[in-house]
């Protein structure tokens, strides 16, 4: 995925000034930042929802431009969101909702017989859901554990080009973090897959080896590095980039 | 009078809006007097007893004030004059398809009647216009004694039954309509399940109108003797008309001690037709009343299915559905009286409305000072599509004898943008994520449809969505 000068943002106000990040298959980069530097709507915006404001610039996967593309033409596409707030759907059982975002996503031939039960059923034992899941309806009553866990679930048996997870860590304990990244690791490495992970923090980094980290503030990427610059921000804050960050702009 | 001649094409989705051309035996004059009335009994040479009920159930309908609650503008637009109360199509009631006249039998093939009743059913009878034009019940059954005919035959043949039953739920002065029912009545289906017989596969009636306006008053009454069981299931639709027909039915159900009778309704009248209909049952000790029904069509359906605990240990459940679209209003609900100790009630309402469509849910639970220990449970939801429609509630619960334990729930929810965008980011269209939060919001009054109607019912509804989204 390639996304170049992306500059967009909600009604008048501009969030994101000028985006520029590449991932290549295989690979899984981080975007860390504070609250309010724009993490999620970057997320919201790759996805196409409808509250945000595209200005400029392209995010463009294997060749098409994701922005001229309706939502679900982008989740065909093999886009993925992993929300940080999962909606609920009462009414809507888990087990048939995963069988038609198959079919819809993967094709029809995808969701049927026991292909699609054994891997869904790998899929949940990789993830420690129980069976039962599946007849409960989609994060109706979930607890904020579930909801990620089946965010990861809908991850593993889709089959993204790209995964973005925005803040799936958050809120989680140190087992849940282990088993998110299980998820992620079995759905990206060893594949053409990539992931974008959003976090405000390095633990689940420790578990998920990202190749690149990006940190973003005010809606600007102002370092990029290896994994080493996650476990300085977790040391040092993120007071010093922005120094820096500052002094560059006014030098 | 010509009738029928200037059909209007305004049918749109409505998949059912088609009409056949109008081939009636004998049609009746607009309008209704004490004569037609009189002449309506004579015609089905009814006794005596049946001709005196008819009439003075029309002298209380003609004094009796319309309601002054529910939507009475819509109430007031009804011209009683330019309704025909009754219409013959066919030359009598049929058991076998092929001798019912063939254009009336394409419109049940098409409706798709023939092929259910091979599959999953037990017994249908097809009522177009005012009478029956088709009857059948499986041999079994019948040589277990059980009763399964339409309203007009069913006093023909066992009159002491009928008597003795006819009316004794639903009294003629319950209200204006049910007085219109009483006096005007042709049609409709007499059920009779011996002590101890268990009808396992539903019994499906199903009401066709097919002339412009007209007014249908089918009569139903079942009686489920001592521990017996049924499960029937009613659908009906009309043409699309650019004036309005009327549709005003009443439904009586006996459940005697152990008996459990469940009936589902599925109502897709066209959005020109009054749905304007009583249907109220009495359950004695230990006996089992379900109401499950679903309105989707009507221009105006005003329609509270009620059972009468009378006896101890009873049970009534109402679950319901409504979808109101433009220039309609679903004004459903629920009534349950509590009479004896140690009964349970179960309410569950759902309504959509969406296109400036108006739903309300209208229920009354009571509970008498000297029924101890009962149990009611309340709950309607209402989910709105957008910004112009409306949801309604007027839940009111009388309960006079303080052991009783109630619970109370009822929420209004609107379909989100993140709602959507969820369902989205996996791949569904804005149509099939709707369709999606839909049919999750009716899931627990599809589960406890039949397969067959359940899959209607989700078809209905997905057409009823398409294009919703602007």
């Amino acid at each position: 995925m390639e996304i170049s000068d992306l500059r967009a943002g909600i009604e008048d106000k501009q969030i994101l000034k000028g985006i520029d990040l590449s991932i290549y298959p295989g690979e899984i980069h981080a975007i860390m930042g504070r609250n309010g530097s724009g993490k999620t709507t970057a997320a919201n915006i790759i996805m196409g929802h409808p509250d945000f404001e595209v200005e400029s610039g392209r995010v463009m996967l294997s060749g098409e431009d994701l922005l001229e593309l309706e939502t679900w033409e982008r989740a065909r596409e093999g886009v993925f969101l992993s929300f940080q707030y999962p909606q609920a759907v009462p009414g809507l059982q888990v087990g048939n909702f995963l069988r038609k975002s198959v079919a819809s996503i993967r094709g029809e031939e995808a969701a049927k017989g026991a292909d699609f039960r054994n891997e869904l059923n790998e899929a949940m034992d990789t993830l420690n859901i129980p069976r039962s899941f599946l007849s409960r309806y989609v994060n109706d009553g979930f607890s904020g554990g579930e909801k990620k866990r089946f965010e990861i679930l809908q991850l593993l048996l889709l089959k993204p080009r790209l995964a973005i997870l925005d803040e799936t860590d958050s809120g989680l304990d140190i087992d849940g973090i282990k088993t998110v990244a299980a998820g992620v690791n079995a759905a990206v490495r060893g594949t053409e897959s990539a992931a974008l992970i959003i976090t405000h923090y390095s633990r689940i980094l420790e578990h998920v080896k990202p190749d690149k980290v990006h940190v973003l503030i005010d809606g600007r990427i102002v370092i990029s590095g290896g994994p080493e610059l996650a476990t300085e921000l977790e040391d040092n804050g993120y007071d010093w980039i922005e120094e820096r960050a500052e002094a560059e702009s006014v030098a | 009078m010509p009738a029928n001649q200037e059909a209007m094409d305004v049918v749109g989705d409505y998949k059912s809006g088609w009409h056949d051309p109008e081939n009636s035996t004998i049609r009746f004059d607009f309008g209704l007097s004490e004569k037609v009335v009189r002449e309506i009994s004579a015609l089905k040479d009814e006794p005596e007893w049946m001709t005196d009920i008819r009439v003075k159930a029309y002298r209380h309908f003609v004094e009796r004030p319309m309601p002054t609650w529910g939507n009475t503008p819509m109430l007031g637009e009804i011209d009683f004059d330019n309704i025909c109360y009754f219409l013959r199509s066919g030359e009598g009631t049929e058991d076998d398809w092929d001798d019912v006249p063939e254009d009336i039998r394409n419109t049940f093939d098409k409706l798709g009647i023939p092929e259910a009743e091979q599959k999953w059913l037990s017994g249908v009878t097809a009522q177009y216009e005012s009478e029956a034009v088709y009857h059948s019940i499986r041999e079994d059954l019948e040589e277990q004694g059980v009763i399964f005919l339409d309203m007009d035959s069913g006093l023909r043949e066992h009159p002491e039954i009928v008597r003795d039953w006819f009316c004794s739920v639903v009294p003629l002065t319950d209200n204006k309509f049910a007085a219109l029912n009483t006096a005007v009545w042709s049609g409709g289906s007499f059920i009779y399940v011996p002590k101890g017989v268990h009808v396992e596969m539903p019994v499906q009636a199903y009401f066709r109108i097919n002339a412009k306006n007209m007014g249908q008053f089918e009569r139903t009454l079942i009686i489920a003797d001592e521990g017996s069981s049924i499960h029937y299931v009613e659908g009906c639709t009309a043409p699309t008309y650019s004036t309005d027909s009327l549709h005003s039915a009443v439904v009586e159900l006996i459940a005697l001690p152990g008996a459990h009778i469940r009936y589902s309704t599925v109502q897709n009248w066209s959005a020109n037709v009054y749905n304007l209909v009583t249907k109220r049952g009495i359950a004695h000790e230990n006996s089992k009343i379900e109401w499950v029904d679903g309105n989707i069509g009507s221009k105006l359906t005003m329609k509270y299915p009620s059972v009468i605990l009378k006896g101890e240990g009873s049970h009534a459940e109402v679950i319901s559905v409504a979808y109101s679209g433009e220039g309609q209003h679903q004004d459903a609900g629920a009534k349950i009286h509590h009479l004896a100790s140690n009964t349970t009630s179960k309410i569950l309402s759902k309504s959509i409305s969406k296109n400036g469509g108006r739903g309300s849910y209208r229920g009354l639970v009571k509970v008498s000072p000297k029924a101890e220990n009962c149990k009611l449970n309340v709950v309607c939801d209402a989910l709105i599509l957008d910004e112009g429609s409306r949801s309604d509630t007027y839940p009111t619960m009388e309960v006079a004898n303080p052991t009783a334990r109630c619970e109370h729930e009822a929420s209004v929810s609107k379909v989100s943008d993140n709602q959507l965008f969820y369902l989205m980011s996996r791949g569904h269209s804005e149509e099939e994520a709707l369709a999606m939060i839909v049919n999750g919001f009716f899931e627990p009054f599809t589960r406890e449809l039949p397969m067959e109607y359940a899959v209607e019912l989700n078809q209905l509804m997905a057409l009823e969505m398409e294009g919703s989204i602007g």
